[in-house]
């Protein structure tokens, strides 16, 4: 088993099942945000459910952390070791005939979203963890609306949202079909994955871009 | 036509190498790539120098042994073809072309665009084959009928012809696709099925050792392969390795 | 002259090689341990007698010169394998594939070797299904058979069009298992340079690493040489750029005799050269002319004006087409064997009406069969009354299920859609039937030295019948040689390992030595392909598809003034003791500079048309071989004194006890 954990394959599946979580925990969190568009009063009971549920709060969440480092610390170490596979390089190199940039790119997608993420826990996760874990300031369920809107009144916070989630898309438009090859899945049905992959990777990042150009126009 | 190239030259594995122009003159179209090399390396001889040393043999398609890396691809910009079936057509009057040896850590450069392909041979040696006997008295070869479906999907990985082209194509110098192709192969027949825990799980084994990269699933292998071998070999290796790993 | 005495057992033929394998010597398993074989060359045949005797437990060295045993020459047989399985309940029998064989080699094989071979080419279908070759199946699951060339049942086993590289993937994984059980060591990028011969038996090789340079010693109980063929005598071939003689020639000048080189096919379906730069010829599977018909204009100014590009084929007029081999040959029509079928071509072509620029090419046309098969698709799919463009395309995409690889590999190499305009064929020089004399043991005339595969002479007589290389090729690495080599080796279990610092070692070694020295110090004028490329045009024009005696004897004087030219001035760059690919290919042209030369011999004195030897001389009143079975029913064997020209011709007398001698007719 010693030696299954550390084989190419099984790493490469590890990325592939932390990626799939990755991808449904997106559909939470936008389908959370989409309310805001429509009801201060519905997005602050789902913040607030989300926020303090101890099911959410200390199993869920330390499981979506544990992923997302997982995704990018073995997806760093999968960079390097690849990188060190061709050890002398080509003069001329035409990677751009033979595959997308996107999937060529992965590393440099991954790196953009990994400083967006740094960027959205400074803005919400530490503040949050601040507010309910270190200084236990009183609970009001209907403080989350102020607090995501008062964030999207900074144009290049908007912006960096913006080219964020373009990014996020380009990561998922590869990354989306590839977690299931890496799988195995590859059958009758991988023509509907890839369809409903490149919906998907546009679709998301769209909802997040919008709900973000929404609050910033709006406020 | 007239035309620049700019070749890898390197004496020995020990050597650094480096890349050397060279002028062609007069060469026809429907000369084949290699048949060009072939001219110039009359030139050098000639001119009393070391001709450019690279791999070829059958030179029509199906012995894997040609590898050259042409503008930055692997068997030049045509599509399902080795080097020596490429034909100078391709290219226009006045063109530069890049020559390179296929570059990766686990194929080590012999000389000039020769490389060294053993990492293959050990994989293949791992487990790429079924454990029978020769012995005049194996059962009928009717005896166990296989569908057309997997007899054809069988046939279509075994067409690999081991060149290394999807290892030089990858970004990562991943050896998927030549591990897959063969793990396909005797996982769609009967006969295979007895070994093919052993066999996936030990030939992936082997694959890693020799220092390929991992793959990322950018195709460029499937697009690249002379071959056509698909992508979907890749997934089914995937599918075994878990299986043989995990049940 | 002596007679050769071929070991052929006693006994009716059927029982022949079973009453053999039970009476021969065998080493019992423990010994084999103990022994040694060395096998030159990893295609089919060498792949397959390696693997099965490091199966058997003997421990065997392999080598091959390329950098891994899948990529022998083997690998690029295309149409199939024969077995005379009669799975299509069309008769066949191992007798019929017997018959077909003999005759189809123009009755100079060895009866008892073809039936041998028929015998067990059954059972290398069943071996090759258990070790997972996907050979092509039918809808049912079971395996499909098609039909080829010389022959009246479907017989040819077949994976898409590569069979050869599926076979020898297959005795490849077979070499594999067996390595990493430290059964075989292989030896890749190492060329046999020289047998060593100790008290008269062959003891070990000397063979160079291509890669160091380095000259290694290696020694064994037996040697087993299966290097394939010398087509490559004619520098532009279908053989691969590496295949060469030098083992085969080697031994030959170690005493093993040479037979029959004179007997050598010239293969009807290859791509026509282009220009004088061409280094190789590529063939296009027999199995075309299943569905392609062969033509040419018949009006010589039709054919005119097709040569300077002012026509296309397609406007020729059905009328004024001349379908040569169906005119020819009625009951045999496209499907002639392949000397006849190429000889056909070359006939017309001498006669003006070939149709490249270079005069030298005839059309196999595929609008016929198109049609053909997209009216029976068209009913199929219940179309009633289909457009002639809507039978095209189904014809068409029936035709690419078949052949679609070969198609694309046409249109690669030509730039012309084969589809639409009728491909251009020529013969090409293909599979060499003559080789190294071999008895039924399949050894040389030196004990202890085998040949087996395309290297030997045995089963092919003068012209070999599609799908019958591979046969050969695997009958006797897998079937044959394992058995027989026993009986030899039973004698040795006691010998122990053979020392390698012995003096006829040291003398062999330096010999090898001086030769490669010799190339590398010698700064001539002109470079190794130089002379190939004139020794080549003198074989095609001379010692060709068509032979006689005013130019065989100017071929061998020819032959023996490039020999010498190249000895003075050959020009090899780069030094010994790295990879130098030039310094290979110097050695391999100084043995088929030899080589070429008794090939003209072999070919003067055989005063007979017979298979794929035709002597101008002597053809029938229509123009058809004319064979003397009264003077030349043998086999000829010949010994090496010092010079090709000095060679000394041995018979073999051929004995046809089963099959009655006739002329064989395609009529």
């Amino acid at each position: 088993m010693s030696g299954f954990l550390s084989s190419s394959i099984a790493r490469k599946v590890a990325m592939a099942l932390s990626a799939l979580f990755l991808i449904f925990f997106l559909i939470i969190h936008l389908a959370v945000n989409l309310t805001s568009l429509f009801s201060e009063e519905v997005f602050n009971q789902a913040s607030h459910f989300m926020g303090t549920n101890p099911l959410i709060q200390f199993a869920m969440q330390p499981i979506l952390i544990f992923g997302v480092v997982f995704h990018f610390v073995m997806g760093f170490v999968l960079e390097l070791k690849n990188k060190k596979s061709r050890n002398v390089k080509y003069v001329k190199y035409n990677g751009a005939a033979s595959a997308s940039w996107m999937s060529r790119n992965m590393a440099i997608s991954g790196m953009a979203i990994l400083a967006f993420i740094v960027l959205h826990f400074i803005d919400f996760w530490f503040p949050e963890m601040n507010h309910k874990y270190i200084e236990f300031l009183p609970e009001d369920p209907t403080r989350y609306f102020a607090e995501l809107q008062h964030k999207f009144t900074n144009p290049l916070r908007v912006g960096a949202y913006v080219i964020a989630f373009i990014l996020l898309a380009l990561h998922l438009l590869h990354g989306f079909q590839s977690a299931f090859q890496s799988i195995g899945f590859n059958n009758k049905y991988t023509k509907c994955v890839k369809n409903f992959g490149t919906i998907y990777s546009i679709v998301i990042p769209l909802g997040f871009i919008i709900i973000a150009l929404c609050h910033y126009f709006n406020h | 036509m007239n035309l620049t190239l700019k070749i890898w030259r390197q004496k020995g594995p020990q050597d650094k190498g480096q890349m050397v122009e060279y002028k062609v003159t007069d060469i026809s179209e429907h000369m084949s790539f290699l048949e060009m090399m072939d001219v110039l390396n009359e030139q050098l001889v000639a001119k009393d120098e070391v001709p450019i040393a690279f791999d070829h043999d059958c030179r029509e398609g199906i012995c894997g042994m040609c590898s050259l890396h042409i503008n930055g691809e692997p068997h030049g910009p045509d599509r399902g073809i080795t080097t020596c079936q490429l034909h100078m057509r391709t290219f226009k009057d006045g063109d530069t072309i890049y020559i390179e040896p296929w570059r990766a850590k686990a194929f080590p450069v012999i000389k000039d665009l020769i490389v060294d392909r053993m990492a293959f041979e050990r994989i293949q040696q791992a487990g790429g084959y079924i454990s029978v006997n020769t012995s005049g008295n194996t059962q009928d070869a009717n005896a166990i009928p296989i569908s057309k479906l997997n007899a054809d999907l069988s046939m279509d990985a075994a067409a690999c012809i081991g060149c290394g082209a999807c290892v030089a194509s990858c970004k990562n110098s991943s050896a998927m696709l030549f591990v897959s192709a063969k793990v396909s192969q005797f996982a769609l027949l009967p006969q295979g099925k007895i070994e093919a825990a052993d066999r996936v799980r030990n030939m992936v084994k082997q694959m890693d050792e020799e220092g390929f990269g991992n793959c990322t699933n950018t195709g460029a292998c499937e697009v690249e392969c002379p071959k056509g071998i698909s992508l979907e070999n890749i997934a089914r290796m995937n599918r075994e390795y878990l299986k043989a790993s995990i049940i | 002259m002596t007679t050769l005495n071929s070991r052929v057992p006693e006994g009716p033929i059927k029982d022949k090689w079973t009453l053999y394998k039970d009476h021969i010597d065998l080493v019992n398993p423990a010994n084999k341990r103990n022994i040694d074989i060395i096998v030159v060359g990893t295609g089919l045949a060498g792949g397959s007698a390696a693997a099965t005797l490091a199966e058997l437990g003997y421990n065997v060295k392999a080598f091959a010169y390329q950098d891994s045993p899948r990529r022998a020459h083997s690998i690029a047989a295309q149409g199939g394998i024969n077995a005379a399985k009669n799975y299509m309940g069309d008769g066949d029998s191992n007798y019929r594939l017997f018959y077909d064989t003999v005759k189809g080699g123009d009755y100079r094989s060895r009866e008892a070797n073809v039936h041998r071979l028929a015998e067990v080419s059954g059972a290398i279908i069943d071996q090759c299904v258990a070790q997972g070759v996907p050979f092509a199946r039918d809808y049912g699951g079971l395996l499909d058979n098609r039909s080829f060339g010389g022959v009246l049942v479907s017989r040819t086993f077949y994976a898409k069009g590569q069979t050869g590289q599926q076979l020898l993937l297959g005795c490849y994984s077979a070499m594999n298992r067996q390595i990493a059980r430290g059964k075989i060591e292989m030896f890749n990028r190492h060329e046999m340079l020289d047998v060593v011969k100790i008290d008269g038996k062959a003891r070990g090789i000397i063979a160079r690493d291509l890669i160091t340079g380095e000259i290694e010693r290696h020694s064994a109980h037996a040697v087993v040489i299966a290097t394939g063929g010398y087509g490559n005598v004619y520098f532009l071939s279908t053989n691969a750029m590496g295949s060469n003689a030098t083992a085969a020639w080697k031994i030959h000048k170690k005493g093993a005799y040479f037979a029959n080189p004179c007997f050598t096919q010239i293969h009807p379906t290859c791509i026509p050269r282009s220009g004088d730069y061409q280094s190789k010829l590529t063939l296009m599977s027999e199995s075309l002319r299943n569905d392609g018909r062969i033509w040419v204009p018949k009006k010589i100014e039709d054919a005119k004006a097709i040569q300077q590009g002012k026509l296309k084929p397609t406007a020729i007029a059905e009328e004024d087409r001349d379908y040569f081999l169906e005119r020819r040959y009625p009951a045999y029509g496209n499907l002639v064997p392949r000397d006849v079928a190429s000889r056909a071509a070359k006939e017309r072509c001498d006669a003006g009406h070939g149709v490249n620029a270079t005069g030298e090419a005839v059309y196999l046309d595929f609008a016929a069969a198109i049609h053909r098969y997209g009216s029976t698709k068209a009913k199929i799919q219940g179309l009633h009354n289909p457009s002639k463009e809507e039978v095209i395309k189904l014809g068409e995409a029936v035709i690419e299920e078949k052949y679609g690889n070969l198609f694309q590999m046409y249109e690669k190499i030509i730039d012309e859609n084969p589809y639409k305009t009728p491909m251009m064929i020529y013969p090409a020089t293909h599979y060499t039937m003559g080789g190294v004399w071999v008895d039924y043991n399949l050894m040389t005339t030196v004990p202890g030295l085998y040949c087996i595969g395309e290297a030997n002479f045995s089963d092919h007589g003068a012209n070999r019948l599609g799908a019958s290389a591979l046969m050969q090729g695997l009958a006797d690495g897998y079937f044959v040689l394992p058995y027989t080599i026993g009986d030899y080796l039973a004698d040795d279990i006691r010998t122990g390992k053979i020392p390698t610092n012995s003096p006829e070692f040291d003398e062999v070694e330096k010999s090898v030595k001086d030769q490669l020295e010799f190339f590398v110090n010698n700064k001539g004028t002109h470079s190794v392909d130089y002379f190939h490329k004139k020794l080549g045009l003198v074989m095609w024009n001379k010692v060709g598809m068509a032979r006689n005696e005013k130019g065989l004897k100017e071929a061998i004087k020819e032959i023996q003034d490039i020999r010498e030219d190249f000895w003075k001035n050959v020009k090899v760059p780069g030094s010994l003791n790295e990879l130098n690919p030039e310094l290979e290919k110097a050695g391999r042209v100084a043995d088929f500079l030899e080589l070429g030369e008794l090939f003209a011999k072999d070919a003067l004195h055989r005063e007979e048309s017979c298979g794929g030897h035709f002597r101008e001389e002597h053809v029938t009143e229509d123009g058809e071989a004319k064979r003397d079975d009264v003077n030349f029913a043998y086999v000829a064997a010949w010994e090496y004194t010092g010079k090709p020209s000095e060679a000394i011709l041995h018979k073999e007398q051929l004995e046809f006890k089963d099959i009655e001698l006739k002329t064989r007719s395609y009529k």
